[in-house]
């Protein structure tokens, strides 16, 4: 028994479960978050000022989406004034080049698709995520890509007859 | 007893062998999702979307809500024996389903959660099925201006209760209502921010948005998660809690019914917020609240409770109003109008083999899960041991191939991409995606309150507060709105230094 443990409590919690994740980012990136919102506010002004307010009694199609830009500009200033100290946002980490990589494979997925079926380039990101991605071991990554391919060939192909691009 | 008959009508369907499958594949689903960390409901629900296109309507919700309340089971697991919350709605749960487990009672943990949530879930079905014919019936005489103030209320709400910052989810909201707006204006028929690109006429589709910022967004993300070292889940010996224990939690179950079933129902509120209410007062209430932290069950049978509770009382103002509560019911909206149903006041009288048979469904979910929970917990336990990075590979095919056969266009697989790079950013950034989805599927009823409601009011913007219900709206809205900043003025007036307490 262990009584002389402090309780566990929120505050302690929290950051250990934040520990898992990379360190806020500084003022810089708030800064940005700001100036991103703040160019699709300016922007939406803009396009919808162009379809045409009309007006109250006749609301045009741009009044609807120009208020709301309105709110959005406004609101990108208020967190440009404010939000620079704020501890929401997330460093970009090495462990964001993992991320990178994962966004590729997806893309190379999407291309490959029409082109020769889905089964090839299913393995082969099954794979990629697997060992290099997830640092699973080569065996346990080729049993579980292999496996995962034909567990959807048999479920979307012979049981569900969904229409999936296909090599056969 | 006229009203009672839809209600045994449900029973029917629910009876029907389809739908008692879908039934426990939702729960075992949301059980599973529970158990593993990473994905969470509303990630779930949404890489799901696709399979819902063809199955029968009231089979489908049946499932997805299995899933959503399965959930609050499954994530309790996690919470007691890893200390991990798989949940964020279990977080609490943590704090004394830990401490139990470490003094080897982690199996009574287990058994107090899965009572305690069968019965906060059990309670919250009995009062939704009494109290949302009723607010069907009230909200059926509703006007445009009324649906515009309860749509913006459930928008600003859900923004500024979730979590992450205010300011950049009433943005982040913002952003999915201008999403909205892409496509045919149905006023005027003029193309608005379409780019002259076809695919973009008929507006963008709720399917790949939800798909990409909540399923692939969510997994890009947890990519980035350091990996844990894995700890052994503490031993269970057995899950059938004492009699002293029952005793001592059943205050608790009673508060955090009642908490979960009032928090559950109003926008922005649902599990996460309630499972920490309930714990607080416990905590309070105690006479002896040093036990909190150290394995009082009372820290674990209270959240666990209300977060059950909430989970189905969320549906409410879901199947009443047409106004979901948080982004998880916005993925259910979202799953009904993909079935041709428009969630409103008239879905109970127009569909009510649905409206029922998915609330029944829930009471049989609920034994389901409690069968899971107390006799087969062992089974899940197992389940512990798959590492994150065997299921990410695994639900990211899901995901884009499941997109694709929607409508079997591959560009569709690219708005995913697209919409999974964004969320991951947003979530880098500071910013919620709930509430961008929220506010998207708002998005389009709500532009059509407020127009016609200006036409209706002549162009006079007042008419909005000077109508009885709509202004109560708007004004309780206001307040909401004005208390935390109030309270900021107060503090730092103050600067009072005991308000450290978190939970």
């Amino acid at each position: 028994m262990t009584n002389a443990e402090p309780p566990l409590d929120g505050a302690a919690l929290l950051a250990e479960l934040a520990e898992d994740r990379p360190p806020p980012a500084g003022p810089w990136s708030q800064g940005g978050a700001a100036v991103v919102a703040g160019l699709i506010g300016v922007a939406g002004l803009i396009a919808s000022a162009r379809l045409g307010l009309g007006q109250l009694t006749a609301p045009g199609p741009g009044l609807w989406p120009f208020v709301i830009s309105v709110v959005i500009t406004t609101l990108a200033v208020v967190l440009a004034l404010t939000g620079r100290h704020g501890v929401d946002t997330e460093k970009f980490s090495r462990s964001s080049v993992t991320v990178a990589i994962a966004v590729a494979t997806l893309v190379l997925l999407a291309l490959a698709l029409p082109v020769i079926g889905f089964e090839i380039p299913s393995l082969l990101l099954t794979f990629v995520w697997l060992r290099f991605l997830g640092k699973e071991s080569w065996r346990s990554s080729i049993v579980i890509s292999l496996g995962t391919v034909v567990a959807f060939y048999l479920l979307f192909v012979l049981v569900l007859k969904i229409p999936v691009p296909r090599l056969i | 007893m006229d009203f009672l008959n839809p209600v045994l009508d449900g029973f029917g369907v629910v009876a029907q062998p389809d739908n008692l499958l879908y039934c426990l594949a939702g729960v075992v689903i949301g059980m599973l999702i529970g158990v593993l960390p990473g994905l969470g409901p509303a990630a779930t629900i949404a890489i799901l979307l696709p399979i819902t296109y063809g199955v029968e309507p009231v089979s489908a919700i049946i499932m997805l809500a299995g899933i959503f309340y399965g959930a609050q089971y499954g994530g309790t697991i996690t919470s007691v024996l890893l200390r991990l919350p798989g949940e964020a709605s279990s977080v609490v749960t943590v704090f004394d389903g830990f401490a139990l487990a470490k003094q080897g009672k982690a199996g009574t943990a287990l058994g107090i959660a899965a009572i305690g949530s069968f019965i906060g879930g059990t309670v919250s079905i009995i009062g939704l099925t009494l109290l949302a014919p009723l607010v069907a019936s009230v909200a059926l005489d509703f006007g445009p201006p009324e649906y515009a103030a309860l749509a913006l209320f459930g928008v600003l709400l859900v923004a500024t209760v979730g979590n992450g910052g205010r300011l950049k989810s009433v943005i982040a909201a913002c952003l999915g209502l201008l999403l909205a707006t892409v496509g045919r204006d149905t006023f005027t028929g003029a193309d608005r921010f379409t780019f002259a690109n076809l695919d973009l006429a008929d507006g963008i589709d709720f399917v790949p948005i939800a798909m990409g910022l909540f399923g692939l967004g969510e997994i890009l993300y947890n990519l980035e998660e350091r990996q844990h070292k894995r700890q052994e889940p503490a031993k269970i010996s057995t899950v059938w809690p004492s009699r002293q224990d029952l005793r001592q939690s059943r205050g608790a179950f009673g508060r955090g019914s009642v908490i979960g079933f009032v928090l559950g129902v109003l926008p922005g509120g649902g599990a996460t917020l309630s499972s920490l209410v309930a714990y607080a007062v416990e905590k309070r209430r105690a006479k002896d609240p040093e036990r909190f932290g150290r394995g009082a069950i009372e820290g674990v049978a209270a959240p666990e409770t209300a977060n059950n509770a909430a989970a189905t009382s969320s549906f409410i103002p879901l199947l009443t109003l047409g106004i979901p509560a948080n982004a998880t019911m916005a993925l259910m909206f979202g799953a009904l109008l993909i079935q041709g149903i428009p969630p409103g006041p008239q879905l109970v009288s127009d569909h009510p083999d649905l409206f029922w048979g998915v609330v029944n469904s829930m009471y049989l979910g609920n034994i389901l899960l409690l069968i899971m929970s107390i006799p087969m917990v062992g089974v899940f336990v197992k389940i512990l041991r798959i590492r994150p990075a065997i299921l990410a590979p695994i639900t990211v095919l899901i995901t884009l191939l499941g997109v694709y056969t929607v409508a079997n266009r591959v560009f569709d697989v690219f708005l995913v991409i697209v919409f999974g790079v964004l969320g991951y950013l947003m979530k880098k950034f500071g910013f919620e995606p709930g509430p961008l989805v929220l506010a998207f599927v708002l998005g389009s009823v709500m532009e059509i309150a407020v127009r016609q409601s200006l036409l209706i009011f002549g162009g006079d913007v007042t008419g909005f507060f000077t109508r009885p219900i709509s202004g109560t709206v708007l004004a309780v809205l206001i307040v909401v709105l004005a208390l935390p900043l109030v309270r900021q003025l107060r503090k730092s007036r103050q600067k009072s230094p005991q308000d450290k307490e978190l939970v």
